[in-house]
């Protein structure tokens, strides 16, 4: 068995516990970035998603600077800056995505100004690309009753308000006239989209965190229109690519042209874009093949699960 | 202040000061802050491999965002726009990231390209960054009308044979260059922010698109050079000074508008018809020359 698989997992892959710690965490992170992303891309929130990841940057400076893990920093700097998107009407789509780049805007210049004073103080700039880019090998095991804890929240969350949720995500007016809080859905779900941002920066970096949210939640969702089905496809996908992204990398530790391995997180973001475009093949051919109906109407993507 | 390295800084940073505050109007008109973001922000990752393969930093960041804007372009055809700039962005830095990888040892180089280094400039950025930024500004001036309609009345301007497929395209182009120029100044991660910041601020303060152009360059200058200002003295990082610059002014901005709306009384003037932005781009947005 060993011997079969030997030119896919190279040799002491099973025995290393830093690979036991990214496998789990990776996985779990996986799921809980999945069911959130799949509402993310629903929602027409990218670019909030986007906009926690690199916020996550300030924090994770922020806890350099004052000396606890970046994982805290992530949630904090997070939650604050679910915070103020809200406060300032992140809620209304128009304008929406100027609200987002204000606070993602400030957010970066507090970034810069937590690295600069790190690195003076400590004449080391490591800092910067180990929170930018991360890496899941890195993650000691005093972090991981935390990640468990953050993700059993996030699910929780999830679960709980699921069906509103979804409503509001597909139809607001419809739910707000069902008599759905959807402020409050809406404010619960940033709040759980901020800390699986956090979640997701920890394990590949603040700056690719994006990559886990949106891009298994918008195959999913070009794969299924069932949106139980897009949130276990997303959870599917993300968990395939983390793992073949953590093989891969632990393989490539003798690959040129340095021979220290490439980055984990390469592996993910790029495994989870080719799949991404590998899921537009489908919808693609039935296009084509509605093309060929003479009255077929204009080639529309469905725009939301049914 | 004003002596030696330092006149390159202020003259090179003006120029980026109003190509922003132009390039950045239209984003703000278009919704396009996230593409805004993604380009400069991906095409760090251009840098970092003109980097390691030692040709020009100006080079790999042209490259890799005119590659970013033409593939956020064509994947936003078909799927979501939010989630294709997403999915390129992460694409761009991850390979950023396998650059960074291998070559070990230049974490400053990093620090800068992302955050900026505006007083680090050198004579020979200033002719590129001049002729990058006149490049745009034509690009705007030609562009003006039809990108103006279709940008506000998207359907108008397809009933006018204005393709919004075409300009989508186009304006991502003059994005990608206004980037490329102006990355190697405040850095990646911030120049997007005096492109929304600054625009949007001017936004609240006139609804006649001239106006609000000239306005948004106006506040884009005064954030840039109270930067520098205050980054000299300081020594701290000119991108803290222009991410804090620009959420400044557009809080002015929003406050200035709430004031402004209390005082004529709710909704008196607001309900009758089009705003300015929308019948400007009506009267001027005939058919492409």
């Amino acid at each position: 068995m060993s011997n079969f698989l030997s030119p896919l997992f190279a040799s002491g892959f099973f025995a290393s516990e830093a690979v036991h710690i990214a496998l789990a965490v990776g996985a779990l992170v996986a799921l809980v970035t999945g069911v959130v992303g799949v509402f993310t891309v629903m929602r027409g929130q990218s670019f909030a998603g986007e906009a926690f990841g690199d916020l996550g940057t300030t924090g994770g400076a922020g806890a350099y600077l004052v000396g606890v893990g970046p994982l805290w920093g992530f949630v904090l700097g997070n939650v604050l800056a679910a915070g103020a998107m809200e406060a300032i009407g992140v809620q209304r789509a128009r304008g929406r995505d100027l609200a987002t780049g204000i606070v993602l805007g400030a957010g970066i210049g507090l970034a810069a100004l937590f690295l600069h004073l790190y690195t003076t103080d400590h004449s080391t700039t490591g800092a910067t690309v180990t929170i930018l880019f991360g890496s899941v090998f890195a993650i000691s095991s005093s972090t991981l009753p935390l990640i468990v804890l953050l993700s059993a929240i996030v699910l929780a969350i999830a679960l709980t308000i699921y069906r509103p949720l979804l409503l509001s995500s597909v139809n607001a007016e419809m739910a707000s006239a069902r008599g759905i809080p959807v402020r409050l859905i809406g404010v619960l779900y940033l709040l759980a989209l901020a800390l699986a941002a956090a979640l997701a920066a920890i394990t590949i970096g603040t700056i690719l965190s994006t990559a886990l949210l949106i891009g298994p939640a918008a195959s999913a969702l070009r794969l299924t229109g069932r949106p139980l089905s897009a949130l276990l496809t997303a959870a599917g996908i993300g968990i395939g690519a983390m793992w073949l992204g953590i093989v891969l990398a632990y393989d490539s530790f003798h690959w040129p042209p340095v021979g220290n391995g490439w980055p984990v997180s390469f592996f993910v973001v790029t495994l989870v874009f080719v799949i991404y475009l590998l899921s537009g093949l489908p919808a693609a051919r039935r296009r084509r093949q509605a093309d060929r109906i003479p009255s077929a109407s204009p080639a529309a993507q469905p725009a939301r699960p049914s | 202040m004003f002596s030696g390295f330092m006149v390159n800084a202020w003259t090179v940073a003006s120029i980026v000061a109003v190509v922003a505050g132009i390039v950045g109007f239209f984003t703000v008109l278009r919704g396009s802050a996230f593409a805004a973001h993604a380009l400069p922000n991906g095409s760090f990752a251009g840098a970092a491999g003109a980097i390691l393969i030692g040709v020009s930093t100006l080079l790999g960041l042209g490259v890799f965002s005119l590659g970013g804007a033409l593939t956020i372009g064509l994947l936003g055809r078909r799927g979501r726009h939010d989630v294709a700039t997403a999915l390129t962005l992460v694409a761009m830095l991850a390979l950023g990231a396998l650059f960074l990888s291998f070559s070990s040892e230049y974490a400053p180089e990093v620090y800068s390209l992302l955050f900026g280094e505006v007083l680090g400039i050198s004579p020979n950025e200033l002719a590129p960054t001049a002729i990058l930024g006149a490049l745009c500004i034509l690009a705007v001036a030609i562009l003006y009308r039809p990108l103006m309609l279709s940008s506000v009345l998207p359907e108008v301007g397809e009933a006018r044979g204005i393709s919004g497929f075409r300009m989508e395209m186009l304006f991502l182009t003059v994005l990608a260059l206004a980037t490329t120029m102006t990355v190697p100044v405040v850095g990646t991660l911030l120049i997007f922010s005096l492109m929304i910041g600054a625009p949007a601020a001017a936004r609240s303060f006139t609804d006649r698109p001239l106006v609000a152009m000239g306005l948004s360059v106006a506040i884009a200058l005064l954030i840039v050079w109270i930067a520098i200002a205050a980054s000299y003295e300081t020594n701290y990082p000119v991108g803290f000074f222009v991410g804090g610059g620009s959420a400044v002014s557009y809080t002015i901005g929003r406050a200035w508008a709430a004031w402004n709306a209390r005082r004529r009384g709710r909704g008196a003037g607001m309900s009758a018809g089009r705003s300015g932005v929308e019948s400007e781009a009506l009267a001027t947005g005939g058919l492409p020359s």
